[in-house]
């Protein structure tokens, strides 16, 4: 399959800079608000710093891909001295934890990196992170071109999610026959 | 829909255990806008003079400041106020730290505490549920120990915690309420929480605050952040060190201190070590400092990093801020490393950092002085460190001569007696002070000192510098892009102030000028604690990115109350009138209002007079220092001077 160029958005997260003060938190869950900026609430924020100052644990943490479950069994890390559960890393709006889910509804938040029209420089977290803990970069990266994946193959992997591969099968080859 | 506040307050009856979400009245905010300024107004209208710092019906109240929990850099101050048992005034005391943003996410202004609880409890609130819990299995932790046993309890990591040590259970006169990296430490408002039987007051909150206009609001919020950074590249050369960028004093990032250790006084307040900095003593101490310092942190939504973790190898970890690793260091004429190791138990205690060591200084000075005896205190080490960790024990505890002490300076000296009271040189209002002990009258500092409802320095002064730069040159061009002055004639003020001369203190800044650079550095401590702006980006470095001129955009933007500079001017004169007349009610007078007696060794009692008079007339004060009819009435003060009117006190 050919190459292709595909920009890549990221975030560095410098933790030994982190001073733990969650402005990175209160500007995003305003941006995020309706109208923007009308509100703010940490609770809504798709970055949430794991703190546990006592023990130095200072670990921001982006929003990322919702899941329906959580991992089966679980792995603690020591790093420098210091003990992190793997959930700390992890940026899955997942049923273990209420982190990265509105507050209200309960469903999943995601970080979009504040895409705007017209864009921003950077995203509001690491612009308002002057400790620096937070670097923007954006680059390209080489990747292998993804063949268009169809909109039915979109809804059957939403049901398969859902409803799980054998029933989506006894259902279709249901219709099948009929 | 209320703006910027969330418009409710939550009254709890400790003595009833009854808990009411109560909405609060839009024109409180209009009028004292918040944080203290509310927290005075509720105290006038409920709790009468007579009311002692430990009677049911004392209030206790956690007020936020008007604009905590937007996303206002640096707006996080809680404001806790009472009537304090150590000065029998009014007290506000506050902390930076996490808790206040919380209380506004949870759907509450502020928490006002009544009555008395048999047993020890804690007081849960999480958004609408609110909760009295028993505590009992708390008594006697540490502040830190309890808000980790809190957390793990609740199994929520994200409460936050405002907890008493031992101290504050046992009624300390200058116990602290400690919140993380932060503390309420001042005037014993940690003894009446303990009094009312609340070891914490625990918050978790998942709701919004809201802003009345957006768009403006993040614009003041950006120019403030670009501000801090522009700051922090030009840093006020000609000034302490830790006194040249924002934030609070940078004694936890710096390790220069020269400044505190050769100016300020070590001991009980006595002796000044002008040699004492030496390259050697610079390596030493930064050695230990670095040694001990894990990371520099912040209070919620604010770029400086004014607090450290510290871990002392073989004691639990705490955290710390400013200049609490030199008062004990000082007070007991030791090291800094015995300075870190004090301050670690006196944090799980939950004592002020001012206060304590003073007191301890004092007990050793009656011993030296034959007017305490080794039997006041049996089995007690030789040597000062060990000594200093006795008198911790024993006066958390109230064993002993620690029961006397407990009661701070000015109550221990006058309950030993014997000669104790010339021992309590530095005090004023019966609150211990800054250990500085100067030549020439400053009449700045001075009316400051006299008259300051806060009754510390450090909540009181800021803005304008402490002294002259020595030439004339560099004050012009200090003053050239002070853009925060209320006024241009500071400006002048600023550059005629020479450091020797007829342009000079004690008669220079004049009389007037004195009065007005004093009202506006009070001022701006009145908006800070009504905002809960925190003063280190505001009302105490010099040249903050908050000042009189953004502030009144920052409310209307945040609140939607039509704000400009004079009707601000107006909200913090109101303010600071009301707090003037609480303790006016309470009986404070001229004759309260003076600096310790051996603060400056050359005084002028004509010009001192002349200084307070000027004052009181700029304050709309009369010659006793009480709020006057008129001026109470022009700032909608009516009830006040109605009630003054009633008690007699415009009559003698």
């Amino acid at each position: 399959m050919a190459k292709v160029m595909k920009k890549v958005k990221n975030i560095r997260i410098v933790a030994d800079l982190c001073n733990g003060c969650r402005a990175c938190e209160t500007i995003c869950s305003a941006f995020h608000a309706t109208p923007r900026y009308s509100s703010n609430n940490p609770a809504r924020s798709r970055i949430r710093i794991v703190r546990d100052p006592l023990k130095d644990i200072y670990l921001p943490v982006y929003a990322g891909e919702y899941t329906m479950s959580e991992c089966t069994g679980r792995t603690t890390y020591t790093l420098d001295g210091k003990e992190y559960s793997e959930c700390d890393f992890c940026r899955a709006s997942c049923p273990s934890r209420d982190l990265f889910k509105e507050p209200d509804s309960g469903l999943p938040l995601k970080c979009d990196m504040c895409e705007d029209t017209p864009p921003l420089d950077k995203p509001k977290c690491v612009e308002w992170c002057l400790a620096e803990a937070l670097v923007y970069e954006e680059y390209d990266e080489e990747v292998e071109e993804q063949p268009q994946v169809a909109d039915i193959e979109i809804s059957v992997e939403a049901l398969i999610d859902k409803y799980g591969l054998d029933k989506v099968i006894d259902s279709i080859a249901r219709r099948a026959k009929a | 829909m209320r703006y910027g506040e969330t418009g409710y307050d939550l009254e709890i009856d400790l003595s009833r255990g009854s808990v009411d979400r109560v909405p609060s009245d839009p024109e409180d905010t209009r009028l004292y806008l918040g944080g203290l300024g509310i927290n005075a107004k509720i105290i006038w209208d409920r709790v009468p003079p007579e009311t002692d710092a430990f009677s049911e019906d004392n209030l206790l109240i956690f007020g936020t400041g008007l604009l905590c929990g937007t996303p206002a850099p640096g707006c996080n101050r809680t404001i806790v106020s009472t009537v304090s048992p150590q000065t029998k005034l009014f007290v506000y005391s506050m902390m930076g730290g996490f808790w206040a943003p919380e209380l506004k996410y949870a759907g509450y202004d502020r928490v006002i505490l009544r009555g008395k609880s048999e047993k020890l409890v804690y007081i849960w609130i999480h958004n609408e549920k609110v909760e009295i819990r028993d505590a009992e299995h708390l008594r006697g932790k540490g502040s830190l120990e309890t808000a980790e046993a809190i957390r793990k309890e609740l199994d929520d990591p994200n409460a936050q915690v405002a907890s008493i040590g031992l101290a504050g259970e046992s009624r300390v006169f200058y116990a602290s309420i400690e919140q993380g990296r932060s503390s309420a430490s001042r005037g014993g408002i940690g003894a009446v929480m303990g009094d009312k039987g609340v070891k914490a007051v625990v918050v978790r909150g998942t709701k919004d605050v809201n802003l009345a206009d957006a768009a403006k609001f993040l614009e003041l919020c950006d120019g403030v952040l670009k501000y801090i950074k522009w700051r922090e590249d030009h840093p006020i050369k000609g000034v302490p060190p830790i006194l040249q960028g924002l934030g609070s004093p940078q004694e936890m990032a710096i390790v220069d201190e020269e400044w505190h250790t050769t100016n300020f006084t070590w001991g009980n307040a006595r002796t000044r070590r002008k040699d004492f900095w030496t390259h050697e003593i610079e390596e030493k101490w930064k050695q230990t400092q670095e040694n001990v310092r894990t990371r520099l942190i912040s209070c919620y939504n604010c770029p400086m990093k004014c607090g450290a973790t510290i871990s002392v190898q073989g004691l639990p970890t705490y955290m710390m801020k400013c200049y609490s690793k030199l008062t004990y260091t000082m007070a007991a004429f030791s090291d800094l490393d015995f300075g870190f190791k004090i301050a670690q138990k006196a944090t799980e205690y939950g004592l002020d950092g001012f206060s304590a060591p003073q007191v301890m200084a004092f007990a050793l000075e009656l011993l030296e002085a034959g007017i305490l005896t080794n039997d006041d205190f049996p089995d007690m080490p030789e040597d000062a460190e060990g000594r200093f960790f006795y008198l911790l024990e024993k006066i958390v505890r109230r064993e002993g001569i620690g029961d006397y002490l407990a009661d701070g300076t000015y109550w221990a000296a006058r309950r030993i007696g014997k000669g104790a009271e010339k021992f309590d040189h530095n005090t004023i209002k019966k609150h211990e002070q800054l250990p500085l002990k100067l030549g020439m009258l400053n009449p700045v500092y001075y009316l400051m000192y006299c008259t300051g409802e806060k009754i510390n320095i450090t909540q009181i002064e800021g803005q304008f510098p402490q002294e002259p730069f020595p030439t004339r040159e560099a004050r012009e061009e200090f003053v050239k892009d002070w853009f925060q002055v209320p006024d241009e004639k500071f400006k002048k003020y600023y550059a005629d102030w020479e450091p020797r001369g007829e342009m000079s203190n004690p008669y220079y800044p004049t009389v007037e000028a004195s009065c007005e650079i004093v009202d506006w550095m009070e001022k701006m401590h009145y908006i800070d604690d009504a905002l809960g702006t925190c003063a280190g980006l505001s009302s105490f470095p010099l040249k903050p990115p908050y000042h009189i001129h953004n502030f009144p955009q920052f409310i209307t933007a945040a609140t939607g109350i039509e704000m400009d500079k004079d009707k601000l001017w107006e909200a913090a004169t109101r303010n600071r009138t009301l707090l003037r007349a609480l303790n006016v009610r309470r009986g404070m007078r001229r004759a309260d209002e003076k600096p310790p007696e051996d603060h400056w060794r050359r005084r002028f009692p004509d010009l001192e007079a002349q200084l307070l008079d000027g004052y009181y007339k700029l304050k709309g004060f009369n010659s006793d220092g009480v709020p006057t009819q008129e001026s109470l009435h022009a700032l909608s003060l009516d009830y006040v001077a109605e009630d003054l009117e009633q008690r007699g006190v415009y009559h003698g």
